[in-house]
């Protein structure tokens, strides 16, 4: 019989194997999932996994796409992992992304077609106090009427997809774009555009960003009070208040923050990437980036790694898609997966396993 | 074996790392009062768990009047007329007495019925209890009797008692042993377990005694000491904290008018709270639980916020300053939850040393945790108050609850305070690890400062306190010297007759 039982620290070997071993037993149940959909299950994980990076044909398009896809994800994963580790629950990512999107790059086109090199600082700014203010939404009905930022949070992801479709087709729309929705793409309009710093790489000022957030997230919460009290906050909230920590203070902290980083990545998304405002500009980042912040164990360098997994199942889920006729939802279960063994998995880091012999009853 | 109602034969119980019981033998007589008695982790529980149906002995055997006796379940145990009061109550606060009662019956009967015969168990047995209020509004002491009415009416034939006066007055104490020795009286044995010796010298007719899993002792406590009881309990001669008589200085901490709402639904609201405290001098807080003991800690440590006039230190009002304001100023306090309230589980010692330390131990610079200092602080309250550990590194949730309690009062004690307010300083902590601490409580108020300390143990409050206020309802006595308070006085202290009580000075 097995039995777990719970082990008097958490194991740290195992907190760093469960994320690999998730990714092993992903690999082999969804190889049998491909299998039963009658694809060849080591071809198919072979594209997803290793394809986008050294395919002699695709990985030329497809490598500079892996830090593309993974900037937004680890730059909000960060914001949110803060919050989650002091068990404040922001899941509308999404909105702030787009809500700081729209900030930013409403700012840029304010200014069409001035050539000032402020306009880009400006609208990262912006970008990110768009987000910030959003996420303040659910904070401050927290803090003042105890409402679940939960539920205020995801909901206002809708609030914030009907403003996006609104605005690219009133206020931001493109005013030469002959009644297409959307805004002018920021490639015709340099001063304003997030351009690859080195051609050809993928890296964009978000992606920067978003390693500047691993580094910084990574100093607050290992060498920082108030990375402590988070970490103090999240563990035991009666512990936190008696050393001294204000919940109020922390939720404004967290969500705040995290908002800002969401809003962020949406404005580098909006002005590199993508290139404009437009109906379907989210691309569900802000939700992936809770999967992303979970694999990576609420950890910056864990999210780092995820990130860039992360991105590999897309980019890779996508040539999987094109090559085999993989149905999408196929990849998506696939990304699911991984969610779901890691937290099954998760369970090694606290318990272990015994095995007993059933007592005779 | 003939004539015992239950005979235990060589039980052994091991759990992973621990045997919790170790080839126990002891038998109970019909009618018989009989103590267990053990330090906490002795193995008690595991023994009566196991007699209860709850656990499985991994080898030895039980014989119930003769025949061999495996209970599975609760249940079975129950068919067979074992019953048992647990020191936690199982009961919902929404439902009233009688609804409660019908929960942990198999086939109740119809309501009304079942009311009438709550009330005449309880009246037959001097258990006054009205089966129709609601559990929310009993204190503890009505509480336990609804577990033990719950019991007695399956007509037990063996009553199994786990510290049932942990939560009780004196005189609650005196009703309720009123109750077992009458049951007794009428044939019901009492297996009653419990680490206060005068109870057990006063009710109990046999005791075994337990330490490490293993019998290490059977007599007659009515003809042992106390002391002597402890030191088998021990296993080795009982250290005495003694105390120094130290002048009395300035006054440090006043409370004037203290009221506070409880942060808890079911809490108790602090009301028109008084005391004023000097340095170098101990003051001892008694009462049952519940009566406003957390919020006080509370208030005390910032953790709830009052208008800043009704607490004073050294003259400055602090009542509107939250917990590290106060530490600044050298208010430092220990609650009583040890795991999830005084320290984080799951973090090491290092960082549960910094969780209160940063301030007066100068461990932050410029905000950032000065991580080496943290790990020293850490190291020297675990090497000066004898916490056994493998090192800082350890989680808090490793160490057992009387190295954690020795860590949690060391790491206040260390960083020198002006006043410190401790809550159930020794609550399931081992005897030894006690007097360490209260010994510790003792030298810091003889270095000069002003100590609060809240407790149940009246034993406790006794030994270390200067002076004694009893908790009641939220209220707080007037302090009276605590040198010749006699055990009636104090219980109508925690009974709540205030104004009997100080005409009663007075006079």
């Amino acid at each position: 019989m097995l039995r777990l039982e719970k082990r008097p620290s958490p194991s740290k070997m195992w907190t760093a194997l469960t994320p690999l071993l998730a990714v092993v037993l992903t690999m082999i149940a969804g190889g049998i999932m491909f299998a039963m959909l009658g694809k060849d299950p080591v071809e198919a994980i072979r594209i997803i996994f290793w394809d986008p990076l050294f395919h002699e044909q695709f990985a030329a398009y497809s490598r500079p796409q892996l830090l593309v896809k993974a900037g937004p994800l680890i730059l909000i994963a960060i914001g949110l992992s803060l919050g989650f580790r002091a068990n404040i629950w922001n899941i509308g990512a999404e909105g702030q992304y787009i809500i700081g999107a729209i900030c930013g790059a409403a700012v840029g086109l304010a200014f069409y077609p001035s050539e000032s090199f402020l306009i880009f600082p400006m609208m990262v700014i912006v970008g990110g106090l768009g987000g910030w203010a959003w996420a303040m939404i659910p904070a401050i009905l927290r803090t003042k009427f105890n409402t679940n930022e939960i539920l205020v949070s995801l909901l206002l992801v809708y609030v914030a997809e009907q403003l996006l479709a609104s605005m690219s087709l009133g206020l931001l729309r493109n005013p030469e774009g002959m009644g297409f929705p959307g805004s002018r793409n920021f490639r015709d309009f340099p001063a304003a555009f997030n351009q690859e710093i080195i051609a050809g790489s993928g890296m964009h000022w978000g992606v920067v960003v978003a390693f500047i957030a691993v580094i910084f997230s990574y100093v607050l919460l290992s060498r920082h009070m108030l990375g402590f009290q988070i970490r103090v906050a999240g563990q035991s909230p009666k512990a936190a208040r008696f050393s001294g920590v204000n919940p109020k203070r922390m939720i404004l902290f967290c969500l705040g923050t995290a908002g800002g980083l969401a809003g962020l990545a949406g404005l580098f998304e909006v002005s590199g990437p993508a290139g404009q405002i437009s109906i379907d500009f989210n691309s569900g980042y802000g939700f992936t980036a809770i999967i992303v912040a979970f694999l990576g164990r609420l950890h910056p360098v864990g999210i780092l790694l995820a990130g860039l997994l992360m991105a590999l199942t897309y980019i890779g889920g996508e040539l999987a898609q094109l090559m085999l006729g993989l149905p999408g939802a196929a990849i998506q279960a696939f990304q699911g997966m991984l969610l779901f063994f890691l937290l099954a998995v998760d369970v090694l880091s606290n318990f272990r396993i015994k095995f007993t012999r059933t007592e005779a009853a | 074996m003939v004539g015992q109602l239950l005979s235990v034969e060589g039980v052994t119980k091991a759990y992973p790392g621990v045997v919790a019981n170790d080839t126990v033998s002891f038998t109970v007589a019909p009618g018989e009062v009989h103590a267990l008695l053990g330090e906490n982790g002795a193995g008690k529980s595991t023994l009566v768990k196991m007699i209860y149906g709850l656990v499985r002995p991994d080898s030895g055997k039980m014989v119930w009047m003769g025949d061999a006796y495996e209970p599975a379940t609760p249940n079975a145990a129950r068919a067979t007329g074992v019953a048992m009061v647990f020191q936690h109550f199982s009961l919902f606060e929404a439902l009233n007495v009688a609804e409660n009662v019908a929960l942990g019956m198999e086939y109740p009967p119809p309501m009304g019925q079942l009311a009438q015969k709550i009330k005449e168990v309880s009246e037959a047995y001097g258990l006054p209890l009205d089966p129709v209020r609601l559990v929310g509004e009993l204190s503890a002491g009505e509480r336990q009797r609804v577990e033990i009415i719950r019991c007695l009416l399956q007509d037990p034939k063996l009553l199994i008692m786990d510290e049932p006066t942990s939560v009780l007055t004196p005189q609650e104490v005196e009703i309720l042993f009123t109750t077992l020795r009458k049951l007794s009286a009428e044939g019901t044995a009492i297996l009653y377990i419990s680490h206060k010796l005068e109870e057990i010298r006063s009710l109990c007719q046999g005791a075994t005694v337990l330490r490490l899993g293993k019998v290490v002792g059977t007599c007659d406590p009515r003809e042992k000491s106390a002391r002597e009881l402890a030191e088998l309990m021990v296993g080795q001669t009982l250290h005495i904290p003694i105390r120094e008589a130290s002048e009395l200085g300035d006054v440090t901490l006043e409370l004037t008018g203290l009221s506070v709402a409880s942060n808890n639904p079911f809490g108790t609201s602090l009301k028109d709270v008084s005391l004023s405290l000097q340095a170098g001098e101990i003051v001892g807080i008694g009462g049952v639980a519940g009566n406003g003991q957390d919020e006080l800690l509370a208030s005390l440590s910032g953790e709830s916020l009052t208008t800043a006039d009704s607490v004073k230190l050294k003259g400055a009002a602090i009542g509107h300053l939250g917990p590290n304001q106060r530490r600044e100023l050298g208010l430092l306090t220990a609650p009583e939850e040890r795991l999830g309230h005084a320290a984080a589980p799951d973090m090491s010692l290092t960082e549960n040393a910094a969780l209160t330390g940063t301030i007066r131990e100068n461990l932050a610079r410029n905000g950032f945790i000065q991580w080496h200092s943290a790990k020293e602080f850490a190291e020297r309250i675990i090497s000066d108050f004898d916490v056994r550990t493998p090192g800082p590194d350890n989680a808090a949730r490793s160490l057992s609850g009387g190295n954690l309690q020795k860590f949690v009062i060391g790491r206040e004690v260390l960083q020198r305070p002006d006043v410190l307010v401790v809550n159930q300083p020794t609550w399931g902590v081992d005897a030894s690890a006690a007097a360490d601490i209260r010994q510790s409580l003792l030298d810091l108020a003889a270095k000069g400062a002003a100590v609060i300390c809240i407790s149940q143990d009246l034993d406790e409050l006794m030994e270390i306190s200067d002076r004694f206020a009893a908790l009641n309802e939220g209220r707080l006595t007037p302090t009276r010297p605590a040198k010749g308070l006699t055990v009636d006085e104090i219980g109508l202290m925690m009974g709540g007759a205030h104004d009997m009580e100080v005409s009663h000075v007075e006079a």
